[in-house]
């Protein structure tokens, strides 16, 4: 199983103290932040993708770059990568290029936006969010396992012969999941492809999540990818710890009180008990955490929001600590002693090169307008274990 | 036969509320008038959800509690409203819970409308405040409503409210009988199939 961190990119006041960072500290957080989930032991890393304020990751694979270049071991992945209102074909470039200059070691999430002004922005609209994140990844699925692309839809402009650069790494699609809080759709569309179905599960009740997930599993199993339970299956979470219970709802009460999502509605106390939030000791959260399992089955993915509504970064810093210290062993123990043998773990570049039979190398030379000679003609065959210079990461 | 599910929703805030003595002679009028059919009521007072009504409108999703009543209310074979009139038109405790209920929860379901004020002044806010918010909601909105102002529960003319809600618990029991309820679809349960989609064609 794997356990991380996935981050809003949110520039928010501290309501403690009535500073509000600059874009660029919220920034330089964010590469902290991303180190240090790799030092405390998690898995994954994954940052959001907006277009307006107060949010910075409106780049979101130069982010994830940077951070692959300064880490070794931890996952990159989104929160989500804008399906609808990003060209799919800016998506296979960009993701693309992050798959190869990281080793294989990066992963991407699917979501639809819910901020009905960026859409125009971008030349869409809100209400066809659906049908967007439908085609779009219709055709982001092509570009990644087809050399030369026709192609007609109602949302983007055609493409005749179009070929997206550079080819996967080892020839193998970046794994994807797709986000959805209670769209039926979008888990239909998750079961449909095998891809990985993420319930970013942190601001609703238990009873959304377990919807969405009993069908993405249910269509899974109907699509022939495997039994309902091996489905590959991520949820959110959203934790505020300290050793002792009561000093972390002190702390975090100011934080939950004026939070951009439900701050000044619900008190601290129904949001506990009515979503997944958990504030207290780190033995409540290992407690909490295992709960999920119980409505979700066996998961593949945890992930939790730490770094939001105005934390400074060493608290964060400080949560990190202890998320990787005293609650992600125990669970990774527990969780593991739970899972029956059947259930896969979530893929990764290293376990989907290992099930297609081995890498290759998928370049794609230009012809010679002139000559028709292409310089894979006049090459020797490279064999096909070797053409991945770069280690795969596990 | 099934039992008959009658939801009322009454959004007096008062302890004891004119809006739900209104809601519940209204009730008891319909409920006497579906006899011998066996009716369950479930009266949803609103003043009784009103923090987690706010809640909901910020966070997007109802607290237990509250879920209970929007699920009774989705549910049910026929609702009843009764509202305060305020400033002209229903109260805004009321337009919160109309607010959070699911999509077409009221779609094709019977609904009398009744509403209190002070003065008979106020008893065309049922047919330009509140009927076009039923309509709205595709619900089928029953033509006989009944408003009832502080001087009607006075008044020496006593039997004209009586008669009135009388009338209005006749006419709708009416409306719903021989109105078989159109199943609601689920989601979950019956989903688009994913080529479906692909397509372009949604349900």
């Amino acid at each position: 199983m794997q356990f991380g961190i996935f981050t809003v990119g949110d520039v928010t006041t501290d309501p403690t103290t009535g500073r509000t960072p600059t874009e660029h500290e919220r920034i330089t957080a964010t590469i902290a932040i991303a180190k240090k989930a790799e030092e405390v032991g998690l898995d994954v890393f994954a940052t959001g993708q907006h277009h307006n304020p107060p949010f910075v990751p409106s780049a979101p694979t130069t982010t994830l770059a940077f951070i692959a270049a300064q880490t070794e071991r931890i996952l990159l992945s989104t929160s989500t990568t804008l399906i609808t209102t990003t060209d799919p074909v800016r998506i296979a470039e960009d993701y693309a290029t992050l798959q190869h200059l990281s080793n294989g070691r990066m992963d991407l999430m699917m979501g639809r936006g819910n901020t009905g002004p960026v859409y125009p922005w971008f030349g869409k609209d809100i209400r066809d969010g659906i049908p967007l994140a439908i085609e779009n990844y219709a055709l982001l699925h092509r570009l990644w396992r087809e050399e030369v692309v026709n192609w007609q839809g109602k949302y983007r402009t055609p493409l005749q012969g179009f070929t997206s650069t550079p080819r996967p790494l080892d020839g193998i699609p970046p794994f994807v999941w797709h986000g959805s809080i209670r769209s039926p759709e979008i888990a239909e569309q998750a079961a449909y492809y095998g891809d990985g179905f993420f319930s970013n599960h942190i601001f609703w009740p238990a009873s959304h999540t377990k919807q969405m997930v009993e069908l993405y599993r249910r269509r899974f199993e109907h699509y022939g990818h495997g039994s309902a339970d091996q489905a590959i299956v991520g949820l959110g979470g959203q934790v505020f710890m300290r050793r002792n219970s009561q000093d972390a709802v002190r702390e975090f009460r100011p934080y939950f009180d004026n939070a951009p999502v439900y701050g000044h509605g619900p008190s601290l106390e129904e949001f506990t008990r009515q979503t997944p939030l958990t504030v207290g000791s780190p033995q409540e959260v290992i407690e909490r955490t295992l709960s999920f399992r119980d409505y979700a089955g066996d998961y593949q993915r945890q992930l939790w929001l730490m770094d939001h509504a105005g934390l400074p970064l060493k608290t964060v810093l400080e949560q990190l600590d202890i998320l990787g210290e005293e609650v992600v062993p125990v669970l990774r123990k527990e969780f593991a002693a739970l899972r029956p043998a059947h259930v896969p773990d979530a893929p990764t570049h290293a376990s989907l090169v290992a099930a297609a039979g081995g890498g290759h190398d998928s370049t794609v030379h230009a012809v010679d307008d002139v000559t028709g000679a292409s310089p894979e003609a006049t090459q020797p065959t490279t064999p096909d274990s070797t053409t991945s210079t770069l280690e795969v990461s596990k | 036969m099934n039992p008959f599910h009658l939801a009322v929703i009454t959004a007096g805030v008062t302890q004891p509320s004119s809006t739900r003595l209104l809601a519940d002679r209204l009730t008891a009028a319909t409920v006497a008038a579906l006899a011998p059919r066996e009716v369950v009521v479930e009266v949803v007072d609103v003043r009784d959800v009103a923090h987690d009504l706010t809640n909901n409108v910020l966070t997007g999703f109802a607290s237990p509690e509250l879920q209970v009543r929007l699920d009774a209310i989705t549910e049910a074979d026929a609702v009843i409203v009764a509202t305060p009139i305020y400033a002209a038109s229903y109260s805004g405790l009321f337009k919160m819970l109309v607010d959070v209920l699911p999509q077409d929860a009221l779609r094709d379901t019977p609904v009398l409308l009744g509403a209190t004020g002070g003065t008979a002044r106020h008893s065309l806010a049922i047919d330009h405040a509140l009927r076009p918010l039923f309509a709205h909601l595709g619900a089928l909105v029953a033509p006989v409503a009944v408003f009832a102002a502080s001087e009607d529960w006075g008044s020496t003319d006593a039997g004209r409210l009586g008669e009135r809600i009388e009338r209005a618990g006749r006419t709708f029991a009416a409306l719903v009988t021989g109105q078989p309820r159109v199943e609601r679809i689920d989601p979950f349960a019956d989903v688009t199939p994913f080529e479906s989609l692909l397509s372009g064609a949604s349900r």
